[in-house]
């Protein structure tokens, strides 16, 4: 049961515009965005149902919502909002708002993935595949996650054994680190 | 209204109720029966003197109980003409024969006890009835505690509050301990669009007029929260999503999609128990007000009016248009309009269409010198009728007269009031009474057609 605060009931739509600037407010809940979701139909949850959790301050539900995590960021409802709200974008501040809540998102795989993506990312300056699937499926407890797909890769040459590092990684740490003290603000 | 009390060919008559019709479009006759006012509007000054000293007390009609007024009063603050009347069932005067101190302030001589009612019959061509609505009682609904919570209030008492002249002289309070009020709920539909405790039709203006009163609340008391619980927001007129949209994107009304279930009064605070079905969860709201949007229904004196002015009404007791779409203000009775909510619920903009299209379409009937009808009308051959008046009883129009033709009394068909529907002439036992063009001979023989030319062709089958 939703018990509603007076004094809170817009916090966390005000803390989304405040964060990038999209009205949740302003959504009519026609449920465009959900119709033409490409992950919403294996969902319990829809687009239009993690906006309304917003509009009414429910704060576990939307941040942590599988629906949130799931979010493939393809765009196709932000494109189509009749009401012009990136709803990419507010998936995006929602899963950066829980990780700062410190909430445990409902689909750990995939934070466990994003995160060991992103630490590449700013490691190496790109992605070190091989490195990413042993610690991914290290880290998620599913040691022989396709490993029939191993030989093949490795015969076709698809995946190097050392990483490579790009040329510029000095800039992209400093990326990282702008972005770092901009979310935690 | 108080424009209308000053034109020179508008008369006004308050206190007035009509009591009899009588005739057809062009020449009415209506019996008007006005009431005592006890106050002589010629010598009365307006003052409000009296107002001041009558020492009986009663709850106003007009501020819905949350006000009293006294014994003499002025109904509301703006109302025409400016001339008090005394409530004869509540004045001391009249229940225990002494006071008559209104008499004795009066400066003017204007009290007068022995008023009588008068009853008088005027000739008028053409009626507009505009007689508007009433409002659904709200303790029909004990889940919400209608009638039973003080502070559980309907939007016509809201405005009151809010009225600067009003009861509360336009502050905010709770009703039950005069405590400001930080947390509003709207409920919408309340008797409307219910089948089994209320109407099933949409009352239509109540969606504008919650989000008027939440945008209101906000900008005069900024502290307010309002919680609009709404089935659907029916927003269908000029500017009116973009108004709805204000209310809740820049008042911040929050707008939850759900019927309220119950309400809980724990005596500080009322809490309202609903749901929200866009979010698909139950909802709880601590409420210091809760004010319900109830049904319009017809007035509870539209039936009997209806029956005097041979007016038809649905199963609510709305009056019925002569046609849905092509004839919206006049009634089924010629020289009789409609005009405003008495049809069904209107806004003000959609009563004010009504109200000039009415007078437009009077005045369109007194400019031409003769009226022209339709000539479908119903018919009596004096030589066959024998004056038995089955015709009379079946007419919905009152069409029918009693006539004198050879020393023996007949029927006969007032032109201007007739329809054309066809009942007098099916009721007509000796076969005097026809509809033109749609006599009894004329209709056997359009049956009778197809049948003699099939059997004629049969015939030249047969021969051939």
């Amino acid at each position: 049961m939703l018990r509603l605060e007076a004094e809170q009931i817009h916090s966390l739509s005000n803390k989304i515009k405040e964060l990038c600037g999209e009205e949740v407010s302003h959504c009519i809940q026609c449920g465009k965005c959900s119709g033409g979701c490409t992950v919403a139909p294996d969902m319990e949850d829809m687009p239009n149902r993690i906006m309304r959790y917003i509009q009414l301050n429910m704060k576990d539900k939307a941040l942590t919502s599988s629906m949130v995590w799931t979010c493939s960021s393809c765009l196709t409802c932000s494109v189509r909002c009749p009401e012009g709200i990136d709803i990419a974008k507010v998936m995006n501040v929602l899963r950066m708002l829980c990780i700062n809540e410190g909430l445990k998102p409902k689909e750990r795989q995939i934070h466990l993935f994003n995160r060991l993506f992103i630490g590449m990312i700013e490691r190496y300056g790109r992605v070190y595949e091989l490195g990413l699937i042993v610690k991914n499926n290290l880290l998620s407890l599913k040691l022989l996650k396709d490993i029939e797909l191993l030989p093949a890769i490795l015969r076709k040459g698809k995946i190097g054994f050392f990483p490579h590092r790009a040329k510029g990684i000095g800039e992209i740490k400093e990326l990282f680190k702008k972005s770092r003290t901009f979310i935690r603000g | 209204m108080t424009e209308s009390s000053h034109h020179e060919k508008i008369k006004l008559l308050t206190l007035s109720e009509v009591v009899d019709v009588k005739g057809f479009v062009g020449n009415f006759d209506v019996t008007i029966r006005r009431h005592p006012r006890f106050v002589d509007m010629s010598k009365c000054t307006g003052c409000g003197d009296c107002l001041a000293k009558c020492p009986a007390k009663v709850a106003s009609e007009v501020d819905l109980g949350l006000g009293m007024r006294r014994a003499i009063y002025k109904p509301f603050t703006n109302a025409v003409p400016n001339v008090p009347v005394i409530d004869r069932e509540h004045c001391v005067y009249f229940t225990k024969g002494k006071c008559r101190l209104c008499e004795k302030v009066c400066k003017a001589g204007a009290i007068n006890y022995e008023d009588k009612e008068e009853i008088n019959t005027e000739k008028f061509g053409a009626i507009i009835v505009a007689t508007g609505f009433s409002l659904f009682d709200i303790s029909k609904y004990g889940e919400y505690g209608g009638g039973r919570y003080k502070d559980v209030i309907t939007g016509l008492m809201l405005e009151r509050m809010l009225d600067p002249n009003g009861p509360t002289g336009g502050h905010l309070v709770r009703p039950s301990d005069g405590k400001p009020v930080k947390s509003v709920v709207f409920i919408q539909c309340v008797g409307s669009r219910d089948e089994v405790k209320g109407m099933p039709y949409c009352s239509k203006i109540c969606c504008m007029y919650t989000a008027k009163q939440a945008i209101l609340l906000k900008d005069h008391f900024p502290e307010t929260q309002s919680y609009v619980f709404y089935i659907d927001i029916r927003a269908t007129g000029k500017n009116y999503e973009e108004f709805i949209l204000r209310a809740q994107r820049e008042y911040g009304v929050v707008y939850l999609r759900g019927r309220v279930s119950k309400i809980q009064d724990w005596g500080d605070k009322l809490v309202v128990y609903g749901a929200d079905t866009l979010a698909s969860e139950t909802v709880v709201v601590d409420a210091d007000l809760v004010v319900l949007a109830n049904a319009i229904i017809p007035n509870e004196d539209a039936l009997r009016l209806a029956q005097l002015l041979n007016i038809p009404y649905d199963n609510y007791g709305f009056y019925t248009e002569a046609h849905p779409k092509l004839q919206p203000v006049e009634s089924i009775t010629r020289g009789i309009f409609l005009a405003g909510a008495c049809t069904f619920p209107k806004d003000i903009p959609d009563s004010v269409v009504m109200g000039s299209a009415a007078a437009a379409k009077v005045c369109s009937l007194f400019a031409a010198d003769e009226l022209t009808v339709e000539p479908k009308l119903a018919e009596v051959d004096p030589f066959k009728c024998v004056g038995c008046f089955n015709c009379l009883e079946v007419c919905p129009f009152e069409a029918i007269q009693r006539d004198v033709f050879e020393e023996r009394s007949v029927a006969r068909v007032v032109q201007t009031l007739c329809q054309g529907c066809g009942n007098c002439a099916s009721a007509c036992r000796s076969g005097a009474l026809d509809v033109k063009g749609f006599t009894d001979e004329a209709i056997y023989a359009q049956i009778a057609a197809p049948f003699e030319e099939t059997y004629e062709e049969e015939e030249a089958h047969a021969e051939a």
